[in-house]
């Protein structure tokens, strides 16, 4: 009931700022670098280290403050958007790759290229590739890279123990579609029933599991199976889109993804992970912080958490190499854009270049809770991770042996995401084959037509 | 009207106007009207402002967009019938429609049955002010918290009553997590938060119904259960009624409970017709077909709406 005016307050909102924001259009920019800049991020844990820079930037330039809002992942994006169209979207703000293409389409982004040609930008000094994911079609640049991460697999050391398994072990294993490997053994050595019984042992109660070998967080479809499958099925040279950046063509058809995905579903079938439908209101990482399982794969950025639980001794290994001898992980890096809206672009300017300098990206670095884009930077975030114990080789592995693959960038990322979320699903739950997955991957790439 | 026109200053302050036809001393049927409908105005003013501005201006600026692809961002484009047309051929819509009748049913056969029977024991029995208010207790607790707390409760993992349920011995239910569950446990929250509120409203029918009757079929010889079905309920007729059209139309509009728990899933299982609106309109940005999702949710509601006023005559009681 209460959702019918909702929507229509919206509707009204939406309408009366359509006028307004075609105002703000016409005098965006040419004003003075000074006044009060909006920045938005999600992640709370960053939230310190930016507040850091913001006071450290004002330092340099008293003229212009910043203030930091932060706002969960799950709202972030439909507020950016509703702001966008209100003309209350914030001055500068931390992209993502899945979600940029569309800004793009509607033209909200402030391309970069004359400010860091003005400001002589150094391109080079970003790792390898970061800078380039954030040209768009048109070949413009609309975001200077501020990090990146890539995928790992957290793991209860104790349990390891227990189960006769060494670091070296868990450091070395190997993976294919058919029998799953060395990584599927582990995982099934890990998993421990409610009468103490492994998954690896005879009388092993499938029904009645106190410890799954792996976690499950869910099938992880919306994001292109970043931290759940990408690093399994990039092994088997399969790419998500026929190229990348800006693939218009989707491979969800593909013998290769699928035989992965039905290797992965297989693993709750036989209890060694859970159940889908036990996993709808959990948090994986919690389940895992509470011992209900053995290994987690996740990404860098998760260090903090999953090496924060009390009573867990975590250690952190490289995922397992695959039918192709090697290992694979996404690649994901963001940037900070600047909205096409905004009313103080010179000043959003030199926010945007301060965060991309290194003078922001060392604080970033120092607080060890992500991997800067400076590579110089990037090394003092490993440093400030040893300093804290916590050995991060198994994710700078990965960008050391260049067995990283970009994040797919496409239009249409919410669209891909609607159909391929429920449909991967039906998989992962035991419901659906994963070769039901060719019928989504048609309604995807309809989309594109 | 020619009396208006030469008013010094129409409108200024609303009673002037009486006074002074009073004070010409010939007040005319016709001027007096002018001047209630002034003040009629006056007080209708906030409603209509409200009507206008947040149901008038968007209905109709959400059946024009409905026509057309639009994304928020930039400016609508008219492409005609072609939501519709592909709406005709989506299986999520025909999905989401199945989902919400189901659930609809289950939540309406449920609460009506449960709060007419509240509303008997109100009656007859629990005559303290303070039982009657404490029924009305979930309805004060907004839609939001309720779900969450019910969210936790039902946890497979961690939730209460999955606790109790293995104390007994029996397997663990994954009351959101499993599609048989997933809708039915959604219904039942929702049951559970309205239907003392329903039976406050059927109550109040009762109380409306003259002991008089009751007292006739006593004198007959008819006995309680007898008396019920062949005179309380069909007295109660024209209450049940309204009760059903708002609960129906709200029942049709589930979207909170799903939205903080389940978000549409597992698969599509609970990917309810305001939640796929949503979806479609905010996450995906297609306004258009959004819009043309929810104006056929209000052709659904208006002949549900129609259907139940016109076969259960619902605007005629049986008591004159």
């Amino acid at each position: 009931m209460m959702n019918k005016k909702a929507f229509g307050a919206v509707a009204v909102a939406a309408a009366a700022a359509l006028a307004l924001s075609a105002c703000s259009g016409g005098s965006a920019g040419g004003d003075a670098a000074k006044g009060e800049i909006n920045y938005w991020l999600w992640d709370a844990n960053q939230l310190p280290a930016y507040q850091q820079c913001a006071a450290d930037f004002t330092k340099a330039n008293p003229d212009i403050t910043v203030k930091i809002t932060q706002t969960g992942w799950d709202d972030y994006w439909s507020k950016i958007t509703n702001g966008m169209a209100s003309g209350t979207a914030p001055d500068v703000f931390t992209d993502h790759l899945s979600k940029y293409p569309d800004f793009l389409k509607t033209k909200q982004l402030v391309p970069l290229d004359d400010a860091v040609t003005k400001d002589k930008v150094e391109l080079s000094q970003y790792n390898e590739g970061l800078a380039d994911l954030w040209v768009g079609q048109d070949g413009k640049r609309y975001g200077l890279p501020k990090d990146w991460d890539t995928i790992a697999l957290f793991y209860n050391q104790k349990m390891a123990t227990d189960a006769g398994i060494t670091p070296e072990q868990m450091g070395s294993l190997n993976w294919n579609p058919q029998d799953g490997g060395t990584y599927e053994k582990a995982i099934a050595r890990l998993t421990v029933d409610k009468n103490g019984k492994r998954g690896d042992e005879a009388g092993f109660d499938k029904n009645n599991v106190a410890v799954y070998g792996l976690g499950l967080p869910g099938s992880d479809a919306e994001n292109a199976g970043q931290t759940q499958w990408s690093y399994l099925s990039a092994t088997t040279g399969w790419t998500t889109t026929d190229k990348n950046p800006w693939g218009t063509h989707f491979n969800y058809d593909d013998e290769k993804l699928q035989d992965t995905i039905d290797w992965w579903a297989s693993l709750a079938a036989k209890g060694y992970m859970p159940k889908l439908e036990t996993t709808v209101g959990a948090n994986a990482a919690d389940n895992f912080g509470a011992g209900k399982a053995a290994i987690n794969s996740n990404g860098s950025w998760m260090i903090g958490q999953y090496t924060g639980y009390k009573g867990i001794d975590v250690g952190i290994a490289p995922t397992p190499q695959g039918p192709d001898g090697k290992r694979a992980s996404m690649f994901n890096g963001l940037a900070d854009s600047i909205w096409a809206g905004t009313k103080k672009k010179d000043a959003s300017i030199k926010w945007v270049e301060y965060l991309g300098s290194a003078a922001c990206q060392d604080v970033v670095a120092s607080k060890a809770v992500v991997f800067p884009a400076i590579t110089t930077s990037s090394e003092k975030a490993a440093d400030a991770f040893k300093a804290k114990n916590v050995d991060v080789s198994a994710f700078t592995q990965h960008v050391k042996d260049k067995t990283t693959f970009m994040l797919p960038i496409t239009d249409n990322a919410a669209k891909v995401a609607g159909i391929m979320k429920p449909a991967m699903d039906a998989v992962i739950a035991g419901k659906s084959p994963a070769s039901s997955l060719t019928a989504a991957n048609e309604q995807v790439n309809a989309l594109f037509k | 009207m020619t009396t208006l026109t030469k008013q010094p200053d129409p409108g200024l302050s609303v009673p002037r106007g009486p006074r002074k036809s009073r004070k010409r001393g010939k007040p005319s049927d016709g001027f007096r009207g002018i001047g209630d409908l002034k003040v009629a105005l006056f007080f209708i003013a906030p409603a209509m402002v409200g009507l206008i501005l947040f149901y008038l201006v968007p209905t109709i600026r959400g059946i024009y967009l409905s026509f057309t692809e639009y994304s928020i961002l930039g400016d609508p484009e008219w492409i005609g019938a072609r939501n519709y047309e592909r709406i005709a051929k989506d299986p999520l819509f025909w999905n989401a429609l199945g989902v919400t009748s189901e659930y609809v049913v289950i939540n309406i056969v449920l609460q009506t049955a449960l709060a007419l029977g509240l509303a008997i024991l109100m009656h007859r029995v629990a005559k303290s002010t303070l039982i009657r208010g404490a029924l009305l207790m979930p309805y004060l607790m907004a839609n939001v918290i309720a779900a969450l707390l019910w969210f936790w409760m039902l946890d497979y993992q961690i939730g209460i009553i999955n606790q109790i349920i293995e104390w007994t011995g029996l397997p663990r239910v994954a009351f959101f997590g499993s599609e048989q569950w997933a809708i039915p446990t959604q219904a039942l929250i929702n049951t559970w938060r309205h239907m003392g509120y329903t039976a406050l409203l059927i109550f109040a029918g009762l109380q409306a119904i003259p002991n008089s009757v009751y007292e006739a079929a006593s004198i007959d010889g008819s006995k309680a259960v007898s008396t019920f079905w062949r005179i309380t309920l069909p007295l109660l007729r024209p209450v049940l009624v309204l009760v059903l059209v708002v609960t129906v139309i709200g029942s049709f509009q589930v979207f909170d409970t799903v939205a903080v728990t389940t978000a549409g899933g597992p698969v599509n299982a609970t990917r309810v017709l305001q939640f796929y609106i949503y979806q479609r309109a905010f996450n995906e940005q297609d306004f258009g077909y959004g819009s043309a999702l929810a104006v056929i949710l209000f052709l659904i509601l208006a002949i549900v709406a129609f259907i139940q006023m016109k076969f259960l005559r619902g605007n005629q009681s049986d008591l004159d």
